[in-house]
């Protein structure tokens, strides 16, 4: 973890692909993180849904990934990176509904086609780039005085 | 209602989180997708679910909920009681199946998240 003059906050962490065993550890890890800055719980609440969501989306369909966390005294930032698949279609993605998923993924209580769209509803500022058969990336972004948002 | 009435209701078994039967509970949400708890729960949510896999705990642990319900006689992993213990999150598991659990609990005085949500 870093902490600069500027009083921002940046660290990055490795999500490993079809890795379900550790799926959610990097989120849990944020939201503590988030907690310990003493960031608003509500705040706090849609960080961490927003993570966890990005996060189990790179574990499902990436073969790795990257998390980097940068928080400054204005908003959370998420940028969410991964090495997979990429996604076709993002507009079909971004569908209540649509999904890709296998079973295995479905077992885990996730690939219900829900993941993109939950985390959109939690930011304040969702980005979303692919390129099929190289990856995607994600900015979540989430802004700390509610009344600058939009 | 405590989560000590709640285990009577149910006739269900506490795993981890002994310690904490005497916490109010408010309102319940259940679902076996993880993705729609995260859409709807809220903080203090009582989580009914199917799903027993680590995955659980870990979305109860995000949504900041109050305690897990596993229906249906379903016991979490090692990985979920190691979670659960972590984060203080109770669980307890009926043998109940998820429709009758939840109609119990409705019957008893326990509303649903989303009518919490219509209150506000």
């Amino acid at each position: 973890m870093m902490m600069s003059a500027e009083n921002v906050l940046f660290q990055s962490f490795e999500i490993t692909g079809r890795d379900f065993s550790r799926a959610g550890s990097v989120s849990t890890k944020v939201k503590e993180i988030l907690q310990e800055i003493g960031i608003n719980p509500g705040i706090v609440r849609r960080a961490a849904i927003a993570a966890y969501e990005a996060e189990m989306n790179v574990v499902m369909y990436a073969n790795r990934g990257e998390l980097v966390l940068t928080i400054t005294p204005k908003k959370i930032h998420f940028k969410v990176e991964d090495k997979g698949p990429g996604i076709e279609d993002i507009e079909m993605a971004m569908q209540e509904g649509y999904s890709t998923a296998t079973d295995e993924m479905r077992e885990m209580g996730f690939g219900a086609g829900m993941g993109l769209p939950n985390i959109k509803r939690n930011a304040d500022k969702f980005e979303i780039s692919s390129t099929p058969g190289s990856g995607t990336r994600l900015d979540i972004i989430l802004y700390l005085n509610q009344a600058e948002k939009k | 209602m405590t989560l000590r009435e709640i285990k009577e209701i149910l006739q269900a078994e506490v795993i981890c989180g002994q310690s904490r039967l005497d916490e109010e509970v408010k309102f319940a949400g259940a679902s076996d997708l993880m993705s729609d708890v995260l859409a709807f729960g809220q903080p203090g949510i009582l989580l009914l679910t199917g799903l027993s896999n680590f995955q659980s705990v870990r979305t109860a642990d995000i949504i900041e909920a109050k305690a897990i319900i596993y229906v249906r006689g379903k016991k979490p992993d090692k990985q979920g009681i190691k979670i659960a213990t972590e984060k203080g999150i109770p669980i307890l598991s009926t043998k109940l199946m998820m429709y009758k659990a939840c109609g119990l609990l409705y019957s008893h005085g326990i509303p649903g998240v989303d009518e919490l949500q219509e209150k506000k």
